[in-house]
């Protein structure tokens, strides 16, 4: 019989303090009164002092409420039946499926050892052009989604999830509004993918503690089925809500802050958890795509800037569109090279054409005269950013690329794009024109 | 020494309060018992009959009541043959090793020893009974891949001491006896190759210290002829996410003309230290002919191994570049990112409750760096031979931005900054450094007037673009065009370098010089264009012929006929050629 304490001397914030002993730092305990239950998890001890956080949040707590200590950290339940379902960050059935309670696992792990990590090898197709050409996902790579509140990345997750040639698809939702966590589970049932996703979801609605939880759940259960030779997607959206559920808590923990509020060890929470993204030799794998949205569209706030220094690039979603400029995949010259060998030049020559469409779209709103270059760049700039960066455009790589070479054949002759004659030789098409754009048009969503 | 015990009282996060019973020293190491493990842990404050203590690993699940052990010893390095080509974490355990025995992970409370000892390394003598040797004095050499490894009298021997006894030539292990020293009072000393040091007290073993005076060539133009390193300097390399510190560490680890290069990964993403653990066994060492990886130490404590371990890192790393220093030869220390340890410190002082300084950084902050960059230096050792530590780190501004502690504080102490510009990087102008904002103190490869007038033309061409944003260029006079052309050529071909083309990217420290005295030309010649266009038409191709220029050995024929082309092209133009 585990000894119950009935005497919580502190309450404040999501916090409360007990006096307890023979308890272990990050053990976990449960809180019991009349209309009150949650789990807590030991964040401090001093002498016979125990502070906890609770998961649910610290609203109607009777300092008589019963605290009993479990005796292990976090855990959460791991295995096949976990496909399809619904869980809150806390493992607890979101559906109408049955609890799970066996083979649970720990939901924070020792780190991989670097010395067995592998240099990332394959590219992870999603049929966004502005991915898979320009920047390419790599497995094994962790890549956050910057953006503002209202762009569409809920809506890029989910079409990434659903493109994407992976074995399993973890889902983590933080702070999600409760229509998005609908939405995501809609498109997913109707695609037929749920039934090779596991979603855990924390609402906006739901105590904030719990947001904390969810990353280390979706993590450690996607480590365990890359372990067991699964390519794992985990896509967290939104890790800026999990980040400020930190700051809440090491404010109440009275932590002195350092940039903006922020706990000063943001950087290391967010490592620990972008870090689990890992190739392992002879297994599996774990991806990670991670929201972030930015506040105030300010990439130097502490959350983004942290991000940015961890994660291996970052895709810019802005206007509707990942955009060219500022999105990088760090790892993509590990694949890119390997696709097809028009790949980096269509991607380097695009680019470049299209920063001088940017000029000359900057010249013209100055009121500056347009030459005859001027003209072709801004009608190339127009094309590319209907046919190809539209974020509903979703065709394979070598369709994309081939796109690509008829775009700049309706805009430009060979030469103007500085691509190598050897190149284009093999592959400029050959009845340049109008025509040959509008067929390939249909692939393309209609405006 | 013998244990002495302790007691949990309290944990958060990372800091464990610990009542202890008789005296324990600052800094020293204890274990705590968790189970079957012993988690290590370092005395950071002493208050009372409480001790704060920093746990290198995970605190989870420690009690109050926890059996603490207090061994005695500061944190400490093992030192002796066999550290080269390895790979070790925070804390000096080899990842290999663990790897081997652990698989994937990285069990908590494993403590492996630094250096196998059942390896034999063939000795030979270089001292003889009777002789009288200082702490790091040669006592005998092994063979360590292509360096001659010495085997020192210990570091903390004091004063004179007489060599009672040395090992015959042949095979040792390390632990073995190899020598034994019989010091002023007459008590005898038994020495093995493998020594313990502890890693921050600085080694000092040498006669003096000397002014850096000798160039570190690094193959980088925009580094060797206008922000040079010295050996036994210091340089930061501070920018924001994006900008290329780590490529560009990596690329000075291949290229540095140096002997040893001890890389510390300190807080930085595991797939960059992969890439180098990956492809220096593979990559050869131009100098030598052999693998990359035979003049390599790593010292690896990725963003996700702990946190309080970040800091050990670092001290570990210098402590090993020291040691190597101590044998004459020249030793590059990488840093990246400095900015994690901070941090590290950070947390660390917030959870010790004290009174913040700027950003939350302790106040200590900058004496700590301070003292960490000093330990570079070249020095004479006691036998004549000079050996140096360089020391190059990496700052992770936050938001990019340099005024922020980190980067204030490291500026004051190093002798060259190599600032990366985020908009260098955008325009894809590698290695991003920022010509106008960099310094060094040390000198340069090429002759100082050359490079006053390379310095100029930037400074002058960057004025003048800014002007042209606002008058356009029409309303810019044709001189000002002309050096505004001249900058721009002189970062096209000069300043940025391509690191995947086998020749531009390593220019060896004749060829700077070489190529930069007809580049000085350049843009020291009066030149007369009939219009804009021209002289704009002129610089392209121009651009273009010093870049094919860049690309040809220097050996080969095309070299001297691209030479050729662009000093036909001088004389087209100029009136003084």
């Amino acid at each position: 019989m585990r000894k119950v304490y009935q005497e919580i001397s502190q309450i404040a914030g999501n916090v409360i303090t007990v006096q307890a002993t023979g308890v272990g730092n990050q053990e976990l305990a449960s809180v019991e009164a009349p209309g009150f239950s949650s789990l807590a998890q030991v964040i401090r001890i001093e002498g016979d002092n125990v502070t906890m956080q609770v998961f649910s949040g610290t609203r109607g707590v009777p300092t008589d409420a019963e605290v009993r200590f479990i005796g292990h950290e976090a855990q959460t339940p791991f295995s096949d039946d976990l496909l399809g379902r619904v869980f809150t960050g806390g493992g607890v059935p979101r559906d109408r499926g049955p609890a799970l309670d066996e083979d649970l696992i720990p939901i924070v792990g020792p780190p991989v050892n670097p010395a067995r990590r592998v240099i990332p090898r394959t590219m992870i197709r999603t049929g966004i052009p502005m991915i898979d050409v320009f920047n390419s996902l790599v497995e094994s790579q962790k890549l956050p989604i910057f953006s503002v509140a209202g762009e569409p990345y809920n809506e890029l997750l989910a079409r990434i999830a659903l493109n994407a040639e992976v074995d399993l698809i973890v889902l983590g939702g933080m702070g999600l509004k409760y229509d998005d966590y609908l939405f995501f589970r809609e498109t997913l049932e109707e695609a037929g993918a749920l039934s090779r996703a596991i979603l855990y979801v924390h609402t906006a609605a739901d105590p904030v503690v719990e947001c904390l939880l969810v990353p280390d759940t979706c993590l450690a259960v996607a480590e365990k089925f890359a372990l067991g030779g699964k390519r794992v997607l985990v896509l967290l959206t939104d890790m800026t809500n999990f980040a400020d559920a930190l700051k809440e808590v090491a404010v109440t923990m009275e932590q002195i802050p350092s940039t903006r509020g922020y706990p000063g060890d943001l950087y290391s929470q967010l490592a620990a958890r972008y870090e689990k993204a890992v190739d392992f030799e002879g297994a599996g794998s774990v991806t990670v795509l991670a929201v972030t949205t930015m506040p105030g569209d300010d990439v130097t706030h502490p959350i983004p800037d942290n991000t940015g220094y961890i994660t291996e690039g970052q895709f810019y979603l802005r206007n509707g569109r990942i955009e060219p400029f500022g999105s990088l995949s760090r790892l993509k010259q590990q694949v890119n090279a390997r696709t097809r060998d028009d790949h980096r030049t269509i991607m380097n020559t695009m680019i470049q054409l299209y920063a001088g469409f940017r000029e000359s779209q900057e010249k013209q709103s100055m009121g500056f005269r347009m030459s005859a270059w001027d003209d072709k760049l801004l009608k190339y700039g127009e094309l590319f950013e209907t046919r190809m960066m539209d974020l509903a455009v979703n065709i394979p790589l070598e369709e994309a690329l081939d796109l690509g070479w008829w775009i700049l054949a309706e805009c430009f002759a060979p030469q103007e794009t500085g691509i190598p004659t050897a190149l284009v030789e093999r592959f400029w098409p050959a009845e340049a024109g109008a025509r040959g754009v509008e067929t390939l048009a249909e692939a393309a969503p209609a405006e | 020494m013998s244990l002495r015990a302790g007691r949990v009282k309290g944990v958060s996060g990372n800091l464990v309060t610990v009542e202890f019973d008789e005296a324990v020293s600052q800094n020293e190491v204890a274990y705590v018992r968790l189970g079957d493990l012993r988690l290590i842990a370092e005395v950071i404050r002493v208050r009372g009959r409480y001790a704060d203590m920093q746990v290198f690993e995970s605190t989870a699940g420690i009690r109050v009541g926890d059996a603490v052990e207090f061994i005695g010893e500061l944190l400490s390095v093992e030192l002796g043959p066999g550290l080269l080509s390895r790979v070790f974490d925070g804390l000096q355990n080899p990842l290999n090793v663990i790897a081997e025995r652990h698989g994937f992970f990285l069990p908590r409370g494993e403590q492996t020893e630094a250096l196998p000892r059942d390896q034999v390394w063939e000795f030979a003598p270089r001292a003889a009974a009777g002789d009288r040797v200082l702490a790091g004095d040669t006592l005998g050499v092994v063979a360590e891949g292509i360096f001659e490894h010495r085997v020192m009298a210990p570091f903390g021997l004091a004063g004179v001491a007489e060599v009672a006894e040395v090992a015959a030539a042949g095979e040792y292990t390390i632990t073995d006896r190899i020598a034994v020293l019989r010091d002023a009072s007459g008590e005898e000393l038994d020495v093995a190759m493998l020594q313990r040091w502890p890693v921050k007290r600085p080694i000092r073993c040498y006669a003096e210290r000397l002014r850096p005076t000798d160039q570190l060539v690094t193959k980088m133009r925009i580094l060797d002829t206008f922000f040079p390193v010295a050996k036994g300097g210091t340089y930061c390399v501070p920018g924001p996410f994006g900008a290329g510190k780590t490529v560009l560490q990596q690329l000075v680890s291949r290229h540095a003309d140096v002997d040893v290069v001890v890389i510390a990964a300190c807080g930085e993403r595991a797939g960059e230290v992969v890439e180098t653990l990956r492809e220096f066994p593979v990559l050869t060492d131009p100098r030598t002919g052999r693998s990359l990886m035979e003049r390599t130490v790593i010292i690896c404590n990725t963003s996700s191994m702990p946190v309080a371990a970040r800091e050990a890192s670092v001290y570990t790393a210098v402590t090993i570049a020291e040691y190597y220093r101590q044998m004459g030869l020249h030793v590059l220390l990488l840093a990246d990112s400095t900015s994690r340890w901070a941090q590290a410190l950070r947390e660390m002082s917030g959870r010790l409750e004290e009174i913040p300084g700027e950003e939350a950084f302790p106040a200590y902050l900058e004496s700590v760096i301070a003292a960490f960059y000093e330990r570079a230096g070249a020095v004479r050792l006691n036998d004549g031979t000079v050996g140096t530590v360089t020391i190059g780190g990496t700052v992770s501004p936050a938001g990019g931005d340099f005024e922020e502690p980190v980067t204030q504080s490291t500026l004051k102490v190093v002798g060259a900054f190599h600032g990366l510009s985020r908009q260098r990087s955008d325009a894809r102008r590698y290695p991003a450094i920022d010509p106008l904002e960099s310094w060094s103190k040390y000198g340069s490869i090429v002759p100082d007037g050359e490079l006053a007038l390379a310095r100029h033309v930037l400074s002058k061409g960057h004025e003048v673009q800014e002007m042209m944003k606002v008058v356009e260029e029409e309303g810019t006079a044709m001189a000002d065009f002309v050096v505004y052309l001249k900058a721009e050529y002189l970062d096209a071909v000069y300043l940025q370098q391509d690191a995947f083309d086998p020749v531009d990217g390593a220019s060896s420290s004749e060829r700077q010089r070489h190529v930069f005295s007809l580049i000085a030309r350049i843009l020291g010649a009066d030149m007369a264009f009939q219009d804009k266009d021209a002289a704009r038409s002129y610089f392209q191709t121009l651009t273009q012929a010093t870049r094919d220029w860049n690309r040809a050995a220097m050996e080969e024929d095309s070299f001297a006929a691209a030479q050729a082309r662009i000093e036909a092209m001088l004389s087209e133009v100029s009136s003084d050629a």
